[in-house]
Order: structure tokens, then sequence, then C-alpha cells
């Protein structure tokens, strides 16, 4: 493993400041990523600033109805806070089909939002990744990349964006919650991932020393009807071939409200847009369905290995709406 | 009279593993202990053209950094022989960091040495390589066009081709043919403990701390490779944390170990890391196989005309015997069995559970049920019609053969015959049922060699027994615990088994499924002439209550000698050493396997049964229930050998759906970790029944055992192909079995 160094901090004022004053620090939270990172060398040395101790591991509701989940909250806690599963099943739900049980221990929601992408490439620190190392070419392209997105890619990195737990936050349009030693702001969650374009070592709107303090997840009535299905080739503790994120309400056969995102086929957290236009209003039929999901996947680039995930993504996105149909008429 | 084999005992190593009391051999602590971490090539062909290692050397903590320059050259690198045989057992015949030619990727180039670990690994990191690459073939795709029928494979043991009667002829009269190709991808072993050696010098005498199956195997091959005296050399391997056949042959890393100890003049530890385990100590190679059955009307089959082509290493002309059972399932008069082979920039494969036999009966029983359904016959019936009275490739007879029972009680607990042979006809929401099942079958090898196991007794009754044989996780220990005690006549708690160190009688490594049933024929002989020496000693000795009896007449239980008509007549063999003022007494057993030539043929046979569900939609296949029933011989623990069982099935399922090792388009494998190597997790298991059939076998060893090591992963992978055919019409020809075949 690298040689890094490591101190523990106790108050966020401290924290940011501490990071803040040297490039060659991170912070460090459940350390299920950065850890990681250290050990296969795909980032560079560091000095580690341990904020576990930091009290931004809350989950509170607001008056609004909002949910709002600290940084340092642990996927576990997430994924059991009655608020959540509830109101979010889709989030709990997400949370509790990533990883495994001793991982969401520890990890936290700050924490996965910037993991790193699984990209065997980008891992290996003497292959070429144009995301570890700007300019050196994608190893992926030639590469085995049957893991690797459709949706979202560019010429020079088409690694997958890997968590669960955005593509439900995403659906739900929660707010990422970040302060530095300049204050405080808020960044919607879809401006929160980067595509790659011919940047892509920016994977977020993040500066050096932003921390994120909370993930606010605004109230929507249409998500206690909501699922997360996850496609892959295990039957846990893998990552996504292909998922969907979905809420649904349907109203005397007409789809009154719907959110859908993806996860496991696009370089970043994916918010089916497309698909939302074409069933928003639709009648709730296998048709509609087939056809939402196929606008979202027409601009699809497949790989040579991963050309299946294109249908797959749509077969996903059908089984979720029609699940989400059966149960609401059920309800 | 038999107590303890056979009874459910948990193991005896137990408590020491849950707790990490056990020291595995990357754990062993020791004052001065350096830590070793290997370079390996990044190219699959081609020369080091420069290795830089300013950088390396001189980061903190470093004591040497080795490469083929500076590595002192030992003695010569034994021939390929399987280490069932007892001698030396190189992995390959290529040692690495002798020249600069590269011969595959993960190759190892250069060793760093270092006081601690993370100091040793980092340095490792600022080695830098500069490369000439040349052409490589890493695939069957690539070298198709250079592939070549293979003389010999297997070290020399398997002809390259196989035949009996005219199975040309026969194919062409036949009224019924099924022919196909299979492919099933490259596997790597994945035990928990990756391998490790420590390796200590005291003078030119040699200690090391390996996990192998065979510590003997790791002695003998490590002598030659270092020229080293045998006589100087120990080999410990307390604890093994499975293996699955990467610990069965010995790689370069045990000598390693040892030239970079002798080099930094301290104790050195080599643990490979989890990547380097994909290209260090074998795999199971990639393979292509076609197969042709011919066969009557009535499905009878004709003839069996099986090939197979595979990528081997430049040094080695290994296949893993795909043909073998395969070739002896079925009565069937003509048979033509061919490897093909491909020189590759690979190393040389190795056994990696069930080798051959999971990859050649996936293709065999597969395309029975396809002539099954051909024919409309059940399945099950077919392999009945085609049941092999006697070894099909010799005509002897089998030492013992289960079959029929395991069938029958197979289908029963499956209730197969309840099944609708229709295929995609049972729903269940979004799944469709299927039920598939296949025949079993794993040889029984004896070792080359005379195994040996030596008894002691001490003067308060409590004993020992002692044989070099290493537990690799299964069990061994336990049972031959259960043995000894058994074949002394003392209760288990009197009795230890010491293993796992060349120091002790000599046995072959735990290959083969052969460990159990080599080794209790040690152990139980080496108790049972202790016995019998003790009983002497008694009937000999007039102040026994004993003396001048029938030694034939005496039988021992908890320690107590007595006649068996009498038994009040007798006395413990505490009282008889006592009296002697004898601290103790020992006896060595010897067992001196069948030949090969033995007219007999020997294998442990099973019937599988598989019921999954499949989500067409989605891809998606879930095995619900895996049914076994197996025909061991005699079984020494039903705990431990059902877990064995169970393990090899629930192998089987996932060389099914989900172990694949994919070659890079840059010669490398390119899945090579535990993330995306994939193997099952807890919530892919299903329920999984495990039956044994009692068999009788007087022929393979002493006590009956044939063997459970590996059994329990033949035709598993069948029976969930021919069950997902079931539930959906589909046939898969290619292992694994994945989302995007299945959509
Ligand atoms: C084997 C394995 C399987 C996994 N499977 C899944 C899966 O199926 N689905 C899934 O979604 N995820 C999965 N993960 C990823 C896991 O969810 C993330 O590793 C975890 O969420 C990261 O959180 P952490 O607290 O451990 O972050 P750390 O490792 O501590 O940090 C990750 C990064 O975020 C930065 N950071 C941490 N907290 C903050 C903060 N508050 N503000 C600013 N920067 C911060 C760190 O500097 C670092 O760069 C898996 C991980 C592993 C190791
Ligand atoms: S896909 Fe992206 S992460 Fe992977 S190698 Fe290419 S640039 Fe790097």
């Amino acid at each position: 493993m690298r040689p890094v160094s490591y101190s523990r901090v106790t108050d966020v004022a401290t924290a940011i400041a501490t990071v803040a004053a040297d490039p060659t620090s991170a912070y460090l939270a459940g350390g299920t990523t950065k850890i990681d990172m250290l050990r296969i060398y795909a980032e560079p040395s560091q000095r580690l600033v341990d904020i576990n101790a930091l009290p931004i591991d809350h989950i509170e509701v607001q008056p609004d109805g909002a949910v709002r989940i600290g940084g340092l909250a642990r996927m576990n806690d997430v994924a059991l806070a009655p608020v959540v599963v509830d109101r979010f099943p889709v989030l709990s739900e997400a949370l509790l089909l990533g990883a495994s049980a001793q991982l969401r221990n520890m990890a936290s929601m700050g924490g996965n939002m910037l993991q790193r992408v699984r990209c065997s490439y980008f891992r290996d620190a003497e292959a070429s990744c144009n995301k570890r190392e700007p300019g050196t070419g994608c190893g992926a392209l030639s590469g085995v990349n049957r893991g690797h997105a459709v949706l979202g890619t560019s010429p020079h990195c088409i690694a997958t964006h890997p968590s669960d737990a955005a593509v439900a936050l995403v659906a739900l349009d929660a707010m990422i919650h970040v302060q530095n030693s300049a204050g405080h702001h808020a960044v919607a969650i879809d401006d929160f991932f980067l595509l790659p374009g011919d940047t892509p070592e920016r994977e977020h709107p993040l500066n050096h020393g932003d921390l994120i303090t909370a993930i606010e997840v605004p109230a929507l009535p249409a998500a206690r009807n909501s699922l997360y299905l996850k496609v892959r080739d295990r039957e846990s503790y893998e990552f996504a071939l292909a998922s969907a994120a979905c809420a649904l309400t349907v109203e005397d056969g007409v789809i009154a409200e719907v959110r859908l995102a993806l996860g496991g086929v696009a370089t970043k957290p994916w918010r089916a847009r497309k698909a939302e236009h074409v069933l928003r209003g639709a009648p709730a039929t296998r048709e509609t369905f087939a056809r939402a999901a196929a606008a979202e996947m027409a601009d699809a680039v497949p790989q040579p290995m991963n050309a299946f995930k294109i249908e797959l993504a749509q077969r996903t996105m059908i089984r979720a709406l029609e699940t989400l149909t059966a149960r609401g008429a059920a309800s | 009279m038999t107590t303890a084999i056979g009874r459910p005992l948990d193991r005896v190593d137990g408590h020491a593993k849950v707790t990490g009391a056990g020291r595995y051999s990357a754990e062993i602590a020791l004052p001065g202990l350096a830590h070793a971490v290997l370079v390996t090539s990044r190219i699959p062909s081609g020369r080091v053209e420069l290795i830089d290692t300013y950088d390396a050397e001189r980061a903190e903590g470093v004591l040497a950094v080795l490469h083929h320059l500076n590595l002192p050259k030992g003695g010569s690198v034994p021939p390929l022989l399987p280490s069932l045989f007892g001698a030396a057992a190189s992995g390959q015949t290529f040692f690495p960091m002798q020249d600069e030619v590269i011969h595959y990727a993960g190759q190892h180039l250069a060793m760093v040495v270092a006081e601690t670990l993370d100091q040793a690994e980092h340095a490792a990191r600022l080695v830098r390589i500069t490369y000439q690459e040349t052409a490589s073939i890493t695939t069957v795709e690539q070298g198709r066009e250079r592939a070549y029928e293979a003389e010999k494979i297997f070290a020399g043991f398997i002809p390259g081709r196989i035949t009996r009667g005219d199975a040309a002829a026969a194919l062409d009269r036949a009224q019924v043919t099924v022919e196909n190709s299979y492919y099933c991808a490259a596997n790597h072993h994945n035990p928990i403990e990756c391998s490790a050696t420590t390796a200590v010098w005291e003078g030119d005498r040699l200690t090391l701390y390996d996990a192998t199956q065979g510590p003997n195997a790791t002695l003998h091959t490590v002598a030659e490779l270092l020229n080293v005296m045998p006589s100087h050399i120990r080999v410990v391997t307390n604890y093994v944390g499975g293996s699955f056949g990467c610990k069965a042959m010995i790689w370069d890393h045990p000598a390693l170990a040892a030239l970079a100890a002798r080099a930094v003049h301290r104790p050195v530890r080599l643990a490979l890391s989890r990547e380097q385990m994909f290209s260090s100590v074998g795999h199971r190679e990639e393979q292509e196989q076609r197969l042709t059955l011919g066969a009557d009307r009535d499905g009878r089959l004709t003839a069996i005309r099986h090939h197979k082509l595979s990528p081997t290493s430049h040094f080695d002309d290994w296949a893993e015997p795909s043909l073998g059972v395969a070739s002896q399932m079925y009565a069937c008069p003509n048979y033509e069995g061919v490897y093909n082979l491909i020189k590759a920039n690979t190393m040389t494969p190795t056994f990696t559970r069930c080798p051959g036999e999971a990859s050649g009966m996936f293709v065999m029983e597969t395309a029975m049920d396809e002539l099954a359904e051909r024919l409309d016959l059940d399945p099950l019936e077919l392999r009945l019609r085609n049941y092999a009275e006697t070894e099909p490739m010799t005509g002897h007879p089998w030492s013992s053969k289960g079959l029929r029972d395991c069938y029958r009680r197979g289908a029963e607990l499956a209730r197969w015959s309840e099944r609708d042979p229709r295929p995609g006809t049972v729903r269940d929401g979004n799944w469709l049922l299927g039920w598939g099942m296949a025949s079993s079958g794993y040889p029984v090898t004896p070792p080359g060699n005379p195994q040996r196991a030596r008894a002691r007794i001490f003067a308060d009754g409590s004993a020992v027994v002692q044989s070099s044989f290493s537990d690799i996780g299964t069990g061994s220990a336990t049972a031959m615990t259960q043995v000894a005690a058994d074949g002394l006549g003392v209760p288990l708690e009197r009795m230890r088994i010491q293993y796992g160190d060349s120091d002790l009688p000599n046995t072959a490594a735990a290959v083969g499924s052969a460990g159990a049933g080599m080794v209790s024929a040690a152990v139980h002989i080496a108790a049972t002439a202790l016995r019998d020496q003790l009983i002497a000693q008694a009937v000999a000795d007039e102040h026994s209550p004993l003396h001048g009896t029938d030694p034939r007449q005496v039988a021992v239980s908890d320690g107590r000698m007595a006649l068996r008509d009498r038994p009040g007549t007798g006395e413990t063999y505490a009282e008889l050493l006592q009296r002697a003022f004898m601290a103790d007494a020992e006896a060595l057993g010897t067992w001196n396997p069948p030949g090969m030539d033995t007219p007999y043929g020997t294998m442990t046979f099973g019937a599988q049964f598989a019921q999954v569900a499949v989500d067409p939609d989605l891809g998606l296949c879930r095995v619900r229930q895996l049914i076994g029933v197996f025909d061991p011989g005699r079984v020494l623990n039903r705990k431990t050998a059902h877990s064995q069982l169970m393990g090899g099935m629930l192998w089987g399922m996932s060389h099914a759906l989900l172990e694949g090792t994919i070659m890079g388009p840059d010669g490398r494998w390119a899945n090579a970790s535990l993330g995306e190597y994939l193997v099952p997790v807890n919530a892919d298991a299903p329920d999984v029944v495990v039956e044994t059939i009692e068999t009788t076998d007087t022929v393979v060893n002493p006590l009956g055992v044939k063997g459970v090591g590996e059994v329990g992963m033949v035709g598993t992978a069948a029976a969930i192909a021919n069950a997902i055919w079931h539930a959906t019409g589909r046939r898969h020809h290619r292992l694994p079995i994945t989302i995007e075949s299945l959509m």
C-alpha cells in the first residue's frame, strides 16, 4: 500500500481547513473506497483526514416532508430508517442491494456518492486510463468491456458509474449539500455527476476540500410506490449489469407521475428523462413501457462485449414499471 | 468393530481455526522475519530489455531486489509429475528469473525483499521494467490454426488419442446422432488462503512453512530446484485454507522464498497476492470440445467421438483429462477420443477441482440429455439403457459400483417421475421452472508410492498417530483421528493425530480425491499394527490375564484388551505398559497401494438432479435445489464427507453459471480479482440435498474409501444446463451460462 499519513478531526471547520490546506490530503470516511484506491495505487499518496467523528451522520425529517441524510450516515442506517423504508422504498432497496452488510455498516452516504468506477483498467495502476491519468488513452475501449456503459459514454471513457444509491437519489431529485471554507451551497444531484466527455478525470463539481454534509431528498408522495430492480450475474454482492430506480403513480389506467433512473448502463446515475416523457400521461400498458424504454436507449452506444445491455436495460425498465403498476393496482 | 469411523465428529482443528489460534503459512511469526513481494510481467511474450531497480533499492526498508541478473542459480527443474506420485512435482517445467525471456503475462520477473510487507509492496511498484514485446497467442481462438494432436498429455500418463472399436464406421451407421461443439471458460481455484511460503535457513538446513497439498511434494521439488539434499529440508504445513488444486503441484514461490531468505540471511515470507494467484499457480484451461454420440433407436450408444482443443504452455503438453470419465461412463463399443493442443503464452494449466471430469462430463451429460430428447426417452431411462456393467475401456469389472442405487434414490428425492418431459411448461410468476439430471463419476487413483504412518502409545494409554499429510481444509485430520482411534481401539479423546510435516512418515500429496483413501490406509495399518503388537506382548506376558490366550480372540475397545467371548478377562494397554516399565510403544504402518495395472475399474459414482428457475426476460437463472447421491465407499466422517460433496455441488453450480477467467486482448487475465471473478455467495446457494449409498469396496484400499473430494462437482453443471433446457427449451453449450445467453 502507498505510504500515508493519518489524522482525526472532530469538527467540520477543522476538517475543511485541514484538507483545503494540503492538496495531497483527502477525507477518510468509511474507507471502503479510499483504502482500496491506495492499496491498488489508483490514487496518489495522501494524507488521510478521518472525518468519522464529525456530527454529520443524522437522518432528519424536515417540516416539508423532505428527508435530510447526513454525509456520514451509514448506508445500512439509511436503508433501515423507518422514514426511508416508508416514504422512499426505492432508496432503501438500492442501498440494501449494494455491497454487503459489513460494507454497508462502514460505508457512508457521502463516500458512496464519490466512490470510484469499477473499470478494471482504471483499477490497474499500470494500464492506460484517461480517468486515472488523463491523456494515456482508455484501456477498456479495446479491452474487456462487458460491464461498461452504453449511455453517456465518450471516446475517452466508457466506465459505468457504480453507485446504486445514487441512481435512486437521481430519480428522487435529491440535493447534495456541500460546505467549504467559503460557506455552504447545494447542488442538484443530476448536476453533481458529470459525463466523462473529454475530461473523464472530472467526475463531480466539488473542489478540493469541499465536504458533503448532507443529501436532501425532497418529499415525493409518488415515491411510496417505488422500487429498485437490480440485475446482475449473482444474487448478491455484485454491481449491477442493469438496474432501474422507479416511482410510479397510475390513475385510471393512466400514468400520473413517474420517476425513472438507470444504473449499471451509464457513465453517471442516469435519469431516464426520455422514457419519463413517453410515460407521463400515457396508458400504463406494456406497450407504453416498451416504447418508453426503447426511446431511452435509442442513442445507446454498445461496445464489443456489452451490446446485450441495451436490451437488458429496456427489459429492466419494463419489469420495474409493470411491477409497480401491479402493486399500485393492488393497493 | 467400528465405533468412531463414520461419526459426524466436529473438526479437531475447528477451534484453532475459528479463534485464529491456528497459524497459516503466511502467519508464522519468526524473529527477524522479512517480506518478499513479486514483480510480474505485464506482457505475455517478449523479453525484459531493462530492469531498473534504482528507486526500489533505495526505498525505505528494502533489503534486496532480486531478478534474473542477480538471483543465484540453483539446481534443475524436475519433470512435471502429478504430486500423487510422491516425488518432486513441479507445476511446470519452467523456473523464472533465470533469463530475460517472457513466456506469459504474470511471469515472475523480480522479487523485492523488505522489512515489512507494506514496504516490499511499495518498492515492488518502484521496479521499472522496459519490455520488448513479441507476438503472442493466449486463446483457443487465436491459436486454432496451430493446433496439433498431442502425443501424450498429463505428464505423459495419458495418450493424446484413445480408441476402442471403430467410431467413424459406427457413426456412419448410427440411426441417431447428436453432435455439438462446447466451450468452457478458463477457471481459477480461488481458495480463501492465497499461496504462501515462509522460509528459514539454519546453516545449510532449510525449513519451509508452506501452504501445500503435499509437504513431501514441496520438499522434493525444492530439493531439486535448489540442489539441496532432501534430508536437509523440512516442510511444515500446519493449516491450509483451501486449495482446489492450486496447491497440488509445487510452483516456483517456495523455492523463491528460500532463495530470498538465503540472499538476505533472514527468514523470509513470500505470500502471493490475490491477483498473483491468477498467474502463479496454474488454472483450468479454456477449452473447446466436440462430441458426437451415435445411437440406435432404442437409445443404445453405438459410438462416441470426443475431441478436445485447449491451450497449453510453451514448456509442457498439459490438458486436463476431460475425456476420461466421460469415456468410462457408458457401455459403448466404439470410441475415439483426441486431445488437441495449442502452444500458448500462458503458464502450464494444472489440476483444478475435478480436472477434466467437470468439463468433460458437462459435455457428455448435456449431450445425453439431447439424445434423450431426440429419442423421446426419459433422460434417466437413457442412462440406464447404457449402464456400464464393466469398465468400458478395458472390460474389467468395477471394484464397486452403486450407480443404479444413486439414480434410484436421486430420482425418488427429486420426484423425477412426476416431471412433465415437455420443456417450458411450468411457471412461477416471472420464473420458468425446470428439472434436469446427470450422471457423476470420479476415478479412484492409487498413489505411486507406499504410504506410511506411525502409531505411538504412551504408558497412560494416550496415543498419537503421525503422518506427513496436510489437511487442506477438508477435515482429513479429523477423519484420520477417527481411523486411528478405531484401529488402535482407544477412545477419540485419547487419540491425537499429528500431521502436516515432512519429518513425519511419508505420504503423497492429498490430491485427486485420494487423500482419505491412502492416508487412512497407512493410519489404519499403523494403528492396527500397534494394537496387534501390544496384544502379542500381553499374550506373551505371564503376568497378563491374557497370557497364553489366542491373540486372534483378543479384541480391544476403550483402550482395554479382552477376550471376545470372555470380556471379563483382559487388561488395559496402560496396565500392560506400566507393568513392563515401558514409557511407550510404537509401530510403523506401510500401505503398498495396488498398481495402476490392477484389473478393476475404480470410480466413485453419483447421480445429480437440479431444479432451476429461469427469468428469460432478465436472463436470470437461480438454482432452487440440488440433489446429489453418491457411492463413495466407506464414509470416514459423515459431516466432513457431506460438506465435501456439498461444496463440490456448489462449485458445480458456480462452474455452470458464474465462473470464468477472461483473457484480455492484451494477453492478461482481465478479471483477476474476487470482485470480478465471480464465485457464488450465500444468497446464491440453493437447497442442497446430499446422500450417500453404502458400497463395500475391497479393492481400492484397506478401508474401502473411494473418496468424496471432487465427485460432488461432476455432473452438476450438466444437471443445471439440462434443467435450464427443461425450463426454457433452450440448450446451452457454453460455460458459464450467463445473462446474455439466457435472455
Ligand atoms: C466489495 C465492494 C462492493 C461494493 N458494492 C457496491 C454496490 O453494489 N453498490 C454500491 O452502490 N456501492 C458498492 N460499493 C461501494 C461502497 O458503497 C462505497 O465504497 C462506499 O459507499 C464509500 O463510502 P465510504 O464512507 O467508505 O467512503 P471512503 O472510502 O471513506 O471515501 C470515498 C471517497 O469519498 C471522499 N469522501 C468521503 N466522505 C466525504 C464527504 N463527506 N465529503 C467529501 N468527500 C468525502 C473520500 O475522500 C474518498 O475520496 C462496494 C464497495 C466494495 C468495496
Ligand atoms: S473506461 Fe474510463 S476508467 Fe476505464 S480505462 Fe477507459 S478511461 Fe479509464
